[in-house]
């Protein structure tokens, strides 16, 4: 057995873990945090994605014990004030999703990337960023609107804009 | 996943160490191919032996002209490396190109060239750069490290420690990703040091990454795209399967390679 310790959505944690057992699924059954999804075996759907110190990762490719030491933002840490994110409100906003499996992923991916974009985002960007976030329902197109309109909103892109 | 057992190693030596107490062991760097490899049992090594916090393993460094990046280096630090990106933009761009952002996140350099997977990025960059592999026992050139399909020079116990390579003239990278793996399906990286040129291309040879010698044969006494109007890619040896047959993938390295002379040729620097 592993002994994981982690710093999840701002609040110590500790926990004994298999060392087989994925960060999701230390995610969801020893923490109860189910926000975080699993979609697919395969390392490919991204519905599982998580900020692990600060950068997005898939929790379904990382053991719980290889994250131990880290700090990890899940999807009920993004807008700790209990408030909606700015990207929560574009998604809601923008109707950029249907039936919400793989929304928490998108979520997280997408603060990825508005974060590592500070002069903005373009269409292309956003989709070429998304490669690892798969969505059935929606054809991707709202996402990709709603993912713009948040980095907007959050004041990216003044920058290019000046 | 078939049970194992997790170790954190600190230090190289640690990590040999413990490479050594174990039965069927593996040393696990980013996991973006172990891990998934695992989840479908086609891997169930009896130990892991983590890589990633490492600290002399992490960072790139650069003096003068040289440039040394640490084996557990993610694609995204090489990405964002602006000292890199000024000396060396072709593994810049590479870099950022591999896969998604959640795997360049995690993925590392040393992680990717110890599997070897015949369609991953970074090979092709080493064998045209003329890089150095450093491990925890020696030091092998790109040439003799890449030996086939998921196989490399590296003794079982073995660490690559870091990559070291100079910084050629010129270089550029051009791949045509499966759109739906992200994996190359022809990646040809081109570098240029003085007259000398090296052509290496990835996901399409059969037994791995390949130097393309007759491409840097007239592409050393002409450099330009239209000088590989000529050449024939012979489909013998190369991968054939659902996604391209051999015939197809010769013309992507082709492609691949003119594209790659095109960038540096319409470059100002």
């Amino acid at each position: 057995m592993a002994k994981v310790e982690l710093v999840v959505n701002g609040r110590a944690v500790t926990g004994e873990a298999e060392d087989r057992t994925l960060l999701v699924h230390f995610l969801r059954e020893n923490l109860g945090l189910t926000g975080t999804h699993v979609g697919c075996d395969t390392s490919q759907c991204g519905a599982c994605v998580v900020h692990v110190d600060g950068r997005a990762v898939k929790s379904c490719t990382m053991l719980a014990a290889q994250a131990s030491g880290s700090t990890v933002t899940t999807i009920e840490g993004l807008s700790p004030n209990g408030e909606l994110h700015p990207l929560q409100a574009a998604f809601r906003e923008n109707h950029a999703l249907q039936c919400g499996f793989c929304t928490p992923g998108m979520l997280m991916s997408s603060a990825d990337m508005i974060r590592r974009h500070p002069e903005g985002l373009d269409e292309a960007t956003v989709r070429l960023e998304l490669e690892g976030n798969i969505c059935r329902c929606t054809g991707y197109h709202n996402i990709v609107k709603a993912v713009l309109d948040a980095s907007a909103k959050m004041g990216k892109g003044a920058v290019k804009a000046a | 996943m078939y049970e194992t057992q997790y170790h954190r190693a600190t230090s190289v030596e640690g990590a040999a160490r413990l490479m050594g107490e174990a039965e069927d062991g593996k040393f696990l760097a980013g996991g973006m191919t172990l891990i998934p490899t695992m989840k479908q049992r086609l891997a169930s090594p009896s130990d892991l032996v983590d890589l990633r916090r490492i600290e002399a393993l992490k960072g790139v460094k650069i003096s003068g002209r040289t440039v040394r990046i640490g084996a557990v280096t993610s694609h995204y630090d090489v990405s964002i490396n602006e000292e890199l990106a000024k000396l060396c933009p072709a593994i810049v761009s590479l870099a950022g190109h591999i896969g998604d952002p959640q795997v360049r996140n995690m993925g590392t350099i040393g992680g990717s060239i110890a599997n070897n997977d015949p369609a991953a990025d970074y090979p092709s960059a080493l064998l045209a750069l003329e890089a150095t592999i450093i491990t925890n026992r020696r030091s092998i050139p790109a040439s003799e490290y890449f030996v086939g399909l998921f196989e490399t020079a590296l003794g079982s116990d073995e660490i690559v420690t870091a990559v070291e390579f100079t910084a050629p003239d010129k270089a550029a990278y051009k791949k045509f990703p499966n759109p739906a793996s992200l994996y190359a399906m022809a990646g040809v990286f081109v570098a240029k040091s003085g007259d000398k040129v090296r052509v290496a291309v990835t996901g399409a040879g059969e037994n791995g990454v390949f130097r393309l010698e007759d491409a840097e044969t007239a592409l050393a006494t002409n450099f330009s795209p239209s000088a590989l109007d000529g050449l024939a890619v012979d489909p013998d040896g190369l991968l054939s399967d659902m996604h391209a047959s051999a015939e197809y993938r010769a013309n992507l390295v082709k492609v691949m390679a003119k594209r790659a002379v095109a960038e540096i040729a319409n470059r100002p620097m």
